[in-house]
């Protein structure tokens, strides 16, 4: 609670400095928009339809971009714990492609789909299905073998196994690549979107920029980033709330 | 002990570790059969003209922009941004990474909207530094110390709350001066959390760089990319982004193998 009041404390006087630095005039309102001018701004973004509608095409396209990563991803995932052979071969690269810096293939991307939605979701796609499938193979191989051998000991067949031990036990494990999956679509899709200047919240920021209403475009910024806050703490919540205790 | 060995490696039956033989076996195949589809779809024409080029068009605009001196002033000027900018943002991120650590209430404050904004995706934030430092190099700049500021603040703060409290007692227990205690103590036992966040917050300065650049520029990797790109010169596109990947990839795996060898070694006492 203590440390809840400290923060918005310290909001509130970050805040007060800036207002207080454009209106001293020591810097131009034209680089800082004054905090002041953010209520109006918020309004405007509404009034001329740049909040709602916006925000439903960024989040449809991330929920797109993760329902298409855990279509190929948990499959492929599976069948990385299910053949060693292939996950042994292709884990490490698939730890690569986790850190390398698949954003940039955009223009590539662009030349093969165009300006549409199927960049934005590919590139999304793109960063969500690597935490898909290696969370998924560690969720498999995490398993407790008792539980395996207990459905052996019963003479289960190898789909029984899987359909009503393995999976059910790798579902928390899944669940956490999933939403490390939404994390990650989300994210690239709004730098994608400001970076083509299309599509939704990322295309906003881009617009106010280009419009020079610096005030519209530090609420477009802060909407942003709320945006992706909620979604960070909203499905951390989610997975304790779903873990076995 | 072995509970813990067996349960990172269920498997439904008994079944042979996976030979070495096997495992390069499937990555070789791999390669020759992703490289054959390439070559397939290049030349069926399935796709719109050269938007898949085949892969001797690309290896060949590969050597023509490793020849060309134009790349190398680019490449200058990605590496001046990247490593300016992630210089500056290494250091703030240290210097507020520390005191988030050590001071449970700062931390604690401070966290969550930490965690928010690195959340973010830190491209949007390139107008804003365009508006304070143009569009040249400097706002390139800006992006990617403001990239690279965010890992390492929260590995830095991590770091600093995971050192043994023993470590700080037998240090204090020694009448060691604070700037012995800093060298002595704090420095060797973190040293595991500065080599990641310095992976990490360098990984996301290169991708801030070279967005900023792709976004506006006049120079760098980047915006090399971006003029192949407008001129539709694909083949040449593909060169760069290999470049690119090569020079990031590297670094990375560089960097981890150093943490890796650091990180095993005995701290100094």
């Amino acid at each position: 609670m203590r440390a809840a009041a400290a923060g918005l404390v310290g909001v509130a006087a970050v805040a007060l400095v800036l207002e207080a630095v454009v209106r001293a005039g020591w810097i131009s309102p034209l680089i800082i928009a004054p905090p002041s001018h953010l209520a109006s701004a918020f309004e405007k973004l509404w009034v001329e339809g740049f909040i709602v509608e916006p925000f439903a095409l960024t989040i449809g396209q991330a929920f797109a971009a993760t329902g298409a990563a855990a279509l190929v991803g948990i499959p492929w995932g599976y069948l990385l714990w299910r053949r060693p052979t292939l996950g042994a071969a292709y884990e490490p690269w698939i730890g690569a492609a986790f850190a390398a810096p698949t954003i940039l293939l955009f223009p590539l991307f662009l030349v093969l789909f165009g300006r549409t939605y199927a960049t934005t979701i590919f590139v999304g796609f793109l960063a969500a299905v690597i935490p898909v499938v290696l969370k998924t193979r560690e969720a498999f191989l995490g398993v407790p073998q008792v539980l395996l051998d207990v459905g052996r000991s019963f003479r289960l067949s190898d789909a029984a196994l899987v359909r009503r031990i393995a999976f059910p036990a790798a579902v928390p494990g899944i669940f956490t690549g999933l939403r490390l999956a939404l994390i990650y679509a989300l994210v690239n899709i709004i730098g994608m979107e400001f970076l083509i200047d299309f599509g939704g919240l990322g295309r906003i920021v881009s617009e106010m920029y280009f419009r020079y209403e610096i005030p519209g475009m530090y609420a477009a910024i802060l909407l942003i980033v709320a945006v992706s806050w909620t979604f960070l703490f909203a499905l951390a919540r989610i997975e304790t709330w779903l873990r076995p205790r | 002990m072995a509970e813990t060995a067996l349960t990172h490696s269920a498997q439904l039956r008994a079944a042979p570790r996976p030979t070495r033989t096997r495992i390069m076996l499937t990555r070789v195949v791999t390669v020759i059969a992703v490289a054959l589809a390439w070559e397939i779809v290049a030349r069926s024409g399935l796709l719109y003209q050269e938007v898949v080029p085949s892969l001797g068009k690309v290896a060949m605009a590969f050597v023509t922009l490793l020849a060309a001196p134009a790349t190398y002033h680019h490449l200058g000027v990605t590496a001046w941004e990247v490593l300016t900018g992630f210089a500056l943002g290494f250091l703030a991120g240290v210097a507020f990474g520390v005191p988030m650590g050590a001071r449970r209430l700062f931390g604690d404050a401070v966290g969550p909207y930490v965690d928010g904004l690195a959340t973010a995706p830190k491209i949007i934030f390139l107008p804003i530094a365009m508006l304070a430092f143009g569009i040249g190099i400097a706002s390139k700049i800006a992006l990617a110390a403001l990239s690279a500021f965010f890992p390492v603040a929260i590995v830095t703060a991590a770091g600093v709350r995971q050192i043994d409290p023993v470590l700080v007692r037998v240090g204090r227990s020694f009448r060691l001066t604070g700037w012995q205690m800093a060298t002595r103590i704090y420095l060797p036992a973190m040293r595991p959390a500065i080599v990641t966040s310095m992976r990490l917050g360098f990984g996301l300065a290169v991708i801030g760089t070279l967005l900023g650049e792709i976004k506006l520029s006049s120079a760098g990797l980047g915006f090399l990319a971006n003029d192949h790109y407008n001129n539709f010169r694909i083949p040449d596109l593909y060169a760069v982004l290999v470049l690119v990947f090569i020079l990031a990839v590297g670094t990375n795996s560089l960097m981890s193998r150093l943490g890796r060898r650091r990180g095993v070694k005995a701290p100094v006492f």
